[in-house]
């Protein structure tokens, strides 16, 4: 088994909501609440689930852009949430991020060469000597030309702007990146090219990926393993296969069924699972499992009692479900209300 | 088989410097307000005047003559003399440069602390943030005449003391404009991004957040010239400013007031001056909001 990279253990992200004239603390949103899962060295785990499940302030949290409420974080044997801001600021080359969009996520006044400079810059990996030619080996390995380097952001498409981005994650030669939705905002034939650029950095660079999206296709071609979240919480851990094609919670089935099908014939047809109702809010999240407001198969007792995640003997290793009538709706035995 | 297609087109090698653009963009919205030009055109003539004006006045401006006292406007004194017969052409001249150096090092003193108290304000926010921004609003609940009045008495009356507390009453007004523009930039995503990569906070702040919040600190200090010098002018008028025999345009025009029925221009001409210098910085401060905001067109 390959080494454990990074060890999520129970992160809480609360953001307080500030109200009233002194500004107290009214309430939070509770964003993500108690969230643990492991990710090993060179595999690409993909987090999925609708949106404001807490997926990308995961990402956040771990890379301490906001600061977790609480929880553990432990990057190569190393906890991040205990280090002081400048000891963090240099662990920062071994933990780096793609944003969604690419219009955004780099400054629009600097060249390409700047940016990059920039980076070697802070984390200083390069002597000054030897940066050119950094820059464009860097250049390269994206599939960017050396030659744009002196060019501005706006020259480029969203496609190659992604580059840009990934070209920056890359030139501090990290361990993990996180890839925060990094293919959404792409037309998709430049999305299964920057997707393909992605798994042979990976190859040649041996990183590790937190692939986080909502494209079930993507996750699906991209990761070795998927963390589906709803509302704050993981409801369903697995291998990628084990998970698309044995999925036990009632949400990731839901969730999978909304995949489209390429080839709509009545034998491919599969049955779709439509729920009920919205997600409900976080500042005030449902008791028991939070998933029981819209679950066809929701009982008293999942008002109550909270879900842990768990394995049945059926299943994969390492693959686990927070249902409580996960073995008995897989044997037919607890049927849905509608 | 490859075939070379030559299209015609130029296909430059290298785009220009979006900053370039945006200030040759901003050049070309600016010429193109009327106001704007005819404020700039008066500043930079009162920044000459007040340069070299001094050396080519016919009188020198404290020299008295009690003789020709009271005068009124002549081909030998052009805007009459005051009470001590002195030149008032000559006392405006001179008075010109008080009058900038005034409004320039006091928006220079607030512009610099507000832009540091506002970045700091919007960017670490929390308890810091709520703490300065109190501290701001109890600044911008006195009226601003009144709060430079009691910081000169609390200094003492002269020029350098004015400069301080027409500073003082302007960084209120920095600071919340740069608190609202460095939230809005804190937020961008490539702020994250940097910071991700490990950069401490003064670089973020200096070379990401400050080149993204200029626009609206220099319409900003241009208004604010136009203030400082109004409430300068306001505090040397009654005797908390400049002191005798400074040629301060507003203790003039109070010499002045003495006379009003007698010799009117006395106290009138300065008081011309003054809100020409003032009227000139507020079109031309208009006129760069215009050209500066995104939202209006042509």
């Amino acid at each position: 088994m390959a080494k454990e990279l990074l060890k999520v253990k129970d992160l809480k992200q609360y953001f307080p909501i500030k109200g009233g004239m002194l500004g107290r603390t009214v309430n939070h949103v509770k964003a993500v609440d108690g969230v643990s899962f492991n990710v090993y060295e060179g595999e690409t785990v993909s987090v999925v689930g609708e949106s404001g499940c807490g997926k990308s302030t995961t990402g956040r949290a771990i890379l301490r852009l906001d600061e977790p409420t609480s929880g553990e974080v432990e990057f190569d044997g190393e906890d991040l949430l205990a280090l002081s801001k400048k000891k963090m600021r240099k662990k920062r080359k071994d933990l780096q991020v793609i944003f969604q969009d690419p219009y955004a996520s780099i400054n629009p006044r600097q060249t390409v060469r700047q940016i990059l400079e920039e980076a070697l810059d802070i984390q200083n990996v390069v002597p000054k000597a030897e940066r050119g030619k950094k820059i464009a080996e860097l250049m390269e390995t994206v599939g960017l030309g050396a030659h744009q380097a002196d060019r501005f952001p706006h020259e480029f498409s969203g496609g190659q702007r992604q580059r840009i981005g990934i070209a920056r994650a890359l030139s501090v030669d990290p361990k993990l990146i996180i890839a925060d939705e990094a293919v959404s905002a792409l037309d998709v034939s430049i999305q299964a090219q920057v997707i393909n650029l992605m798994k042979k950095l990976q190859r040649e660079f041996s990183l590790t990926y937190l692939f986080i999206a909502h494209d079930l296709g993507v996750v699906r071609h991209i990761s070795d393993r998927v963390i589906v979240m709803y509302l704050g919480k993981i409801v369903e851990i697995g291998d990628t296969n084990s998970i698309f094609d044995n999925p036990q919670h009632p949400y990731t089935k839901a969730l999978l069924s909304a995949i489209p099908v390429p080839d709509p014939e009545p034998e491919h047809k599969k049955e779709r699972v439509i729920l009920q109702g919205d997600v409900p809010s976080p500042i005030d999240p449902p008791t028991g499992c939070r998933f029981h407001t819209r679950c066809p198969f929701a009982t008293d007792k999942c008002k109550v009692d909270v879900p842990e995640l768990r394995s049945e003997d059926y299943m994969k290793e390492e693959h686990m479900a927070a249902c409580h009538y996960q073995k008995e709706i897989e044997a037919g035995t607890h049927t849905a209300k509608y | 088989m490859r075939e070379e297609v030559n299209t015609g087109a130029v296909i430059p090698k290298t785009a220009p410097n979006p900053t370039l653009v945006k200030l040759t963009n901003l050049w070309k919205k600016l010429i193109k307000n009327k106001s704007a030009v005819i404020g700039g055109i008066l500043i930079i003539l009162f920044i000459l005047i007040a340069f070299i004006g001094p050396h080519f006045t016919p009188f020198s401006p404290n020299t008295q003559n009690t003789v020709n006292k009271l005068a009124t406007p002549s081909s030998e004194h052009w805007f009459g003399t005051d009470h001590l017969g002195r030149d008032i052409f000559s006392r405006i001249i001179h008075g010109m440069s008080i009058t900038l150096y005034v409004g320039f090092f006091s928006v220079l003193i607030g512009t610099t602390i507000g832009v540091v108290l506002g970045i700091i304000s919007g960017y670490y926010g929390g308890k810091i943030d709520t703490v300065i921004m109190r501290l701001m609003d109890i600044l911008l609940a006195f009226p601003g005449i009144l709060l430079a009045l009691a910081i000169v008495s609390v200094l003492g009356s002269s020029t350098e003391n004015l400069i301080i507390a027409v500073g003082i009453f302007s960084i209120p007004v920095f600071a919340r404009i740069v608190r609202g523009s460095t939230l809005a930039v804190r937020k961008l995503e490539y702020i994250d991004a940097i910071r991700a990569l490990g950069a401490n906070d003064a670089r973020i702040i200096f070379l990401h957040i400050l080149p993204n919040v200029t626009s609206p600190i220099i319409v900003q200090a241009t208004l604010s010239i136009a203030t400082s010098i109004l409430t300068a002018s306001g505090l040397s008028f009654i005797g908390m400013g400049a002191q005798p025999p400074t040629p301060e345009w507003g203790a003039m025009l109070s010499d002045g007031r003495n006379y009003m029925w007698d010799a009117p221009h006395v106290a009138t001409i300065p008081g011309i001056a003054i809100v020409v210098v003032v009227l000139a910085f507020n079109l031309f401060g208009d006129g760069l909001r215009d050209a500066l905001d995104p939202k209006m067109k042509n």
